[in-house]
């Protein structure tokens, strides 16, 4: 039981680590709400659960958190999304193809 | 406290500094917001495992609720975003 929390918790670091990489790395707004929603959803599901197998008594609590956390994750990077996409950020095209958009970098018209 | 919990910790703490990069440097405000709210999700973590290392369940509440205000926040955020350039169409409009 030791073990299998610490390796939860541990796969749950690597996806928060991995997740927050993309943050850096990622080259539009939109990808890097997609990698820093998902991959570091999964990665706190990860380290909750290994934290209730470590400490059993404390299940009931990180159930609640856990539940929160899986409600509104997704509600509000989608609310965010559906902000920035009406306020006129346009989303980012690979230069393989073609050349990127214009004002794709620019600030939300304010 | 073993070497596996160790590692975990520093991976986080790595995460939450690449994080706060990109709330610093980020290039436009809508990066700001986006690593604010990834950034809301690493520090309720961080206080689960600080749970678990002081041995004190009181943390879990503090991680509870600043989960929710975290979520509220961002809420309001998008909301503010949304009617602003609702209002900036419909100035344009009557402009014209």
């Amino acid at each position: 039981m030791q073990l299998a929390g610490e390796i939860l918790l541990l796969i749950g670091a690597i996806f928060i680590f991995l997740g927050a990489l993309g943050l850096l790395r990622m080259p539009d707004v939109y990808n890097r709400i997609q990698v820093g929603t998902k991959a570091v959803t999964l990665g706190a599901i990860g380290v909750i659960v290994g934290v209730a197998l470590l400490h059993p008594d404390w299940w009931s609590k990180l159930f609640v958190i856990l539940g929160f956390i899986l409600l509104t994750s997704p509600v509000s990077s989608s609310a965010i999304t559906k902000a920035f996409y009406r306020s006129g950020i346009v989303p980012w095209k690979s230069e393989s193809k073609s050349k990127p958009m214009k004002g794709q970098n620019k600030e939300p018209s304010s | 406290m073993t070497p596996l919990i160790i590692i975990a910790m520093g991976l986080i703490a790595l995460a939450a500094l690449f994080t706060l990069y990109r709330l610093v440097f980020g290039p436009t405000n809508a990066d700001r917001i986006v690593s604010a709210d990834a950034m809301a999700l690493i520090t309720t973590v961080i206080l689960i495992i600080i749970a678990m290392i002081f041995d004190s369940s009181l943390y879990l509440d503090i991680a509870l609720v600043y989960s929710i205000l975290s979520f509220v926040g961002v809420i309001a955020l998008a909301r503010v975003i949304e009617a602003k350039t609702q209002n900036n169409t419909l100035d344009k409009q009557g402009e014209d």
